[in-house]
């Protein structure tokens, strides 16, 4: 049967070459107009003087490249969303496998775990987001108020969530999280269920306790899998604008600006376009690297 | 080396459920290779699984060098198993899934080359060690589980089906190894098998298991000879033994018994009148089946195994016999063995 199913399809799609262009090409307008084209215009407008509003474009060259590598802004905007990334990667990881190992084997209200588990990818960003706004709120964050509640800080002297540098970081940090893990979680629970049960078993009989088995054994043949999650959740993360932009809008002080929400600061808001289109360009070479490695690990798990 | 021993061992997997294995007692000998052969979900597996501590028995005690092991981890158990599938890691090289073992087990670091080398020398696969398991043949795979299964010395090896992935003409040439490599190293090995030719080639002593019961355990010419019952009976041999009702007892015997009257010397024999239904030629001997002829025994279906010599045909009737002392007799309501009897088959 599945000779004969093959065998129909191609002598199809060979007859009517525009049937298969037919098929194709709303993937083609998708990439193309949604993508393509703001990336064309992106790097177009960075070697201009575009503004909002302004009439004239002219060729400047490297110059927006030249003023936005002088700006502070745009250096600890590097450096947060590269902090954010590998911070937000290493936790999201750690959680997820222990989640995985937790919710591998059948338990009495398994299905209805996974669930919850589930719920924080299922919902918008940004309604989790404003959420979170809220539960870190200066006033009415609850995490200050059970703080209060168990006496480890005092009334009316809680910590600002998201006023202090630091903990502001930590905390988009800790939104990202959030919203990664599950997703992480969902990716390595198919890797473990992929590996036969005969492996780990023979690692117990040969000796292998539950760490060397963990990390010897089912995280080494679970490489390809977890390397998809972590580049997935790299780019999530790298790109990501919402939590920033709803939780802190990079402040305090630039301390959480990352590029994408710089670049949308500069450019939409401080209407100086050109600047936000060579902000965003700095994301290429990242997202090259990271498809890269993408299109290689798929590779390799498909020669396995 | 270290003897196994199961009392009154049951699984049950799910209450109320009939169980998986019923009140099993066996004892190995020192150095004995012990198969397991039963029929699939006879239990086999489930037996060897709760004797390597990969399953816990819902009753009944197991014991490994007269120690009970029903609370020790695989581990502390001190056995090796292989695996039908071979369960090799398979992102380590043939070298680091033999030294696997002994890393897991704190042998010292110094001694897992000369162990690896020593392992893979004594299986031939000394030239493999840099590979992969996915750049391996299947007998080689199985070498390089063995291995494995040998380097850290273990007091009992079992081994679930290991040759039922190969190929027929492989699984010979493995079986002998498997001889061979078990005379060598004397360790105490049980072997879970639903292939009876292996079982009957390889097995110092054979354990028949069906439905989670073991119907008897003996060497393989006491089970193929004397078999305790009619599932014995029929489960060993190719074809099965011929099993006929007459006066309340199941009379069996062997499709190689039953050979032209003429053939047979001896005075004590039963003889049939043989229709031959069918015919096949198998190069070194026939399969005749067809129908017993007249008596009491008048259409009952049966099989012979004949060497060549004669040449038969299909609608032919033949007279043909079976020498007394080869005939076995069966409860019909137990199924199981009983004295010889004196039967009038006119």
């Amino acid at each position: 049967m599945a000779v004969g199913g093959g065998k129909i399809k191609s002598i199809g799609a060979a007859q009517s070459p525009l049937l298969g262009f037919a098929m194709f090409s709303p993937a083609l307008l998708y990439i193309g107009l949604l993508i393509g084209a703001p990336f064309v215009l992106a790097v177009f407008y960075a070697f201009s003087d575009a503004r909002i509003g302004g009439g004239e474009m002219h060729y400047v060259g490297l110059e927006n490249f030249r003023s936005i590598l002088q700006s502070p802004s745009f250096r600890k905007a590097l450096e947060n969303s590269i902090i954010f990334t590998i911070c937000a990667q290493i936790i999201v990881m750690v959680c997820a496998n222990i989640l995985s190992i937790a919710l591998e084997k059948p338990f009495r209200g398994r299905g209805l775990v996974r669930f919850l588990i589930l719920l924080p990818w299922v919902a918008p960003v940004s309604l989790g987001t404003i959420g979170w706004k809220w539960i870190l709120d200066s006033i009415y964050s609850v995490i200050t108020w059970v703080l209060v509640w168990l006496h480890i800080v005092k009334p009316y002297s809680g910590p600002y969530w998201l006023g202090e540098a630091k903990l502001a970081m930590a905390s988009v940090i800790l939104v990202h999280c959030w919203r990664l893990i599950p997703f992480s979680t969902v990716i390595l629970l198919a890797g473990r269920t992929a590996i036969p049960k005969e492996i780990p078993e023979a690692a117990a009989i040969d000796g292998a306790g539950f760490w060397r088995t963990t990390f010897q054994i089912n995280l080494p043949i679970m490489t390809p899998i977890l390397s998809v999650a972590v580049l997935f959740g790299t780019i999530f993360t790298f790109t990501d604008m919402t939590v920033v932009y709803i939780l802190t809008a990079g402040g305090p002080y630039d301390s959480t600006q990352t590029l994408p929400s710089l670049a949308f600061a500069t450019g939409i808001q401080g209407s100086d376009l050109a600047a936000g289109a060579a902000i965003s360009l700095f994301l290429v070479p990242v997202l090259i690297a990271i498809a890269y490695l993408m299109l290689r690990v798929a590779h390799r798990s498909e020669v396995i | 080396m270290a003897v196994v021993q199961t009392r009154n061992v049951t699984k049950v997997f799910k209450e109320g459920e009939l169980g998986a294995v019923n009140n099993v007692n066996l004892e190995t000998r020192e150095g004995e290779f012990l198969v397991f052969l039963g029929p699939s979900g006879s239990g086999k597996t489930t037996l060897l699984r709760m004797i390597a501590g990969l399953e816990t028995p819902t009753s009944g005690e197991i014991l490994i060098g007269g120690k009970v092991v029903n609370d020790l981890t695989p581990r502390e158990r001190r056995i090796a198993m292989v695996f039908q599938s071979y369960a090799l890691y398979p992102h380590l090289t043939v070298y680091k899934n033999i030294a696997f073992p002994l890393k897991a087990q704190n042998v010292p670091k110094n001694l897992h080359k000369e162990k690896v080398e020593w392992a893979s020398s004594l299986l031939g696969i000394g030239a493999l060690l840099q590979r992969k398991p996915r750049e391996l043949s299947g007998g080689e795979r199985q070498r390089v589980a063995l291995a494995r299964a040998i380097v850290r010395e273990p007091s009992v090896f079992l081994l679930d089906e290991p040759l039922s992935n190969l190929d027929a003409k492989l699984r010979l040439s493995a079986r002998e190894e498997l001889e061979r490599f078990h005379r060598r190293v004397g360790t105490t090995t049980i072997y879970v098998t639903h292939d009876q030719v292996e079982a009957m080639a390889m097995g110092d002593r054979i354990m028949v298991l069906n439905k989670g019961v073991v119907r008897q355990i003996g060497t393989p010419k006491e089970v193929y000879d004397d078999p305790a019952d009619t599932f014995v009976a029929t489960f060993l041999g190719s074809p099965p033994m011929n099993l006929v009702e007459n006066d309340g007892v199941i009379v069996g015997f062997r499709p190689e018994h039953f050979r032209l009257a003429e053939d047979i010397r001896e005075v004590d024999k039963l003889t049939f009148k043989f229709r031959v239904e069918n015919v096949e030629y198998l190069g070194a001997e026939f399969i005749l089946s067809g129908l017993l002829m007249g008596g009491k025994a008048d259409g009952k279906k049966v099989i012979a195994r004949l060497l060549l010599g004669h040449s038969y045909e299909a609608g032919t009737t033949y007279d043909f016999a079976i020498s007394a002392r080869q005939l076995k007799f069966f409860d019909r309501t137990t199924e199981k063995k009983v004295p010889a009897k004196a039967l009038t088959w006119q």
